[in-house]
């Protein structure tokens, strides 16, 4: 017996495991699932893992968190407005959609369509096996595509929201690519032509996410004017 | 040397007193394997087998686990800092500067909290997209993923309602111009935000409702979501294995 490993000092894994044949949806036929691999007892191969995962992140936290001092200001006074006055990071995405929507449409309207729109993900049941974008009709819907997009990147030039106009640009760029690429044989255009539009979507959704909160977080600066994060402004 | 120190734990776990609190002896073959499981209170909510390949990095990178991590730091962290805390104006930022120069480790204990903290928001968010293109929302997997994205929200919470605790003028601010976000609401906007605050400012009311927030409802909500959450997983089947790795391609 192999004693160097700590998983092998046990003795066999499961060997069967019940076999599901057939996987029906509304839409496709009977499709036959192939196999679906080995299994492995939860112990201890799962919670060596999860140990390892626990110990690994403890000690880099408690490393960092030697050195890297939370802040603390002066006490809260509420006659002293600082200028910019940020909310946490992760809401610094929405305080920069407040710079180019009134606070009704950016505040509230914005982020509740965002979460009802993450419920219901799984309950489109529209594209299960994840077909591509360009699988059928492609002309057709780059034509659809097209159109929403020119829209969508109109509306916000309208409203000078350049920092929602450029990652929509990007992702409707490698959109594009994507088309004239989707027969291609082999790498990362191969890969883009075989996303579902539910993949460009979210794709879109982040990029937008990333980069309101990054230009919030970082190059925002007295009333909330555009500054270089390695541009000294006297605060 | 690690023989001698593995036979010893042999023996200990054939003792009386070992197999009375496992309900077991030594987990060495499949069937107490599967005990160590399901015999387990802490455990008893994880499959007994799991798919070799729901192991592998890609399939989750672990972000779930890592989440949950991050919020037992947080848990025992957090109770750490209570015992130096009072939600009280200006008591509260005085409390601070005790962590800073009279608690023993009082800065790291902070430091590490707040480290916690934004590793889990971003843990959280980085799991619910990672989930999203694996395709793990897809049936049957519905309702964990609706259970996830409310957990984000309680996380989200938890972190803004944090955010006001040390009473200095980061925190005021940010506070201030969040909530007053929540006055655009048609109707019911400035009633919400005084159920809120307490008030119709940031003021020691809010302090004290945001700490109430933080410590006992939220974590709350937390618990039992995740709770629900780990155990969906375990009900529908395991981690998605996407159909590319069925095929054993990498």
């Amino acid at each position: 017996m192999e004693k160097n490993k700590i998983e092998t000092a046990f003795s066999s894994d499961a060997k069967k495991e019940p076999r599901r044949v057939v996987f029906v949806t509304k839409k496709t036929s009977a499709k036959v699932v192939g196999e679906r691999g080995p299994q492995l007892m939860t112990f201890p191969h799962l919670l060596i893992r999860e140990a390892i995962a626990f110990q690994v992140l403890v000690i880099a936290m408690v490393v960092v968190a030697l050195f890297w001092d939370a802040p603390l200001e002066q006490l809260a006074n509420p006659l002293l407005t600082p200028n910019p006055a940020k909310a946490p990071w992760y809401f610094l995405g929405l305080q920069e959609l407040l710079h180019f929507f009134p606070p009704f449409v950016a505040g509230i309207l914005i982020p509740t369509l965002v979460v009802i729109a993450l419920i219901v993900i799984p309950y489109f049941n529209v594209n299960i096996e994840g077909r591509a974008l360009w699988a059928y009709h492609p002309a057709q819907h780059l034509r659809t595509m097209l159109i929403i997009v020119l829209i969508l990147l109109a509306f916000l030039a309208v409203f000078h929201a350049w920092t929602i106009f450029a990652p929509t640009a990007l992702v409707a760029t490698l959109l594009v690519l994507s088309y004239t690429g989707r027969q291609a044989e082999r790498g990362w255009l191969k890969s883009l032509g075989s996303k579902p539009l539910s993949w460009w979507i979210m794709t879109w959704f982040i990029a937008v996410s990333v980069c309101l909160t990054a230009v919030g977080t970082f190059f925002r600066g007295p009333g909330w004017s555009w500054v270089w994060p390695w541009g000294s402004h006297a605060g | 040397m690690a023989t001698s120190f593995q036979s010893a734990l042999q023996n200990l776990r054939e003792t009386k007193v070992w197999k009375s609190i496992f309900r077991r002896g030594p987990a060495n073959t499949n069937r107490t394997r599967s005990l160590a499981i399901f015999g387990n209170l802490f455990l008893h909510w994880m499959p007994v087998k799991v798919r070799e390949k729901s192991l592998r990095m890609r399939a989750s990178y672990y972000l779930g686990s890592i989440s949950f991590i991050l919020f037992i730091v947080l848990f025992v962290t957090g109770i750490f800092l209570m015992f130096y805390y009072h939600p009280a104006a200006p008591n509260a930022y005085r409390d601070m500067k005790d962590l800073q120069f009279v608690v023993s480790n009082g800065v790291f204990l902070r430091n590490l909290h707040r480290l916690a903290a934004h590793l889990m928001v971003f843990a959280v968010f980085w799991h619910m997209f990672h989930v999203f293109y694996r395709g793990g929302y897809k049936p049957p997997h519905e309702f964990n993923w609706v259970v996830g994205v409310l957990l984000l929200l309680v996380t989200l919470f938890l972190s803004y309602t944090g955010y006001l605790l040390p009473w200095d003028q980061l925190a005021f601010w940010a506070v201030t111009v969040g909530t007053n976000i929540i006055s655009a609401m048609p109707f019911i906007g400035h009633k919400v935000r005084f159920l809120l605050l307490g008030g119709n400012i940031v003021g020691e009311n809010a302090l004290l409702r945001f700490y109430v927030l933080h410590i006992v409802i939220l974590p709350l909500f937390a618990f039992v979501l995740i709770g629900i959450h780990f155990w969906r997983v375990q009900k529908d089947g395991g981690l998605t294995v996407k159909p590319k790795d069925e095929d054993g391609k990498e």
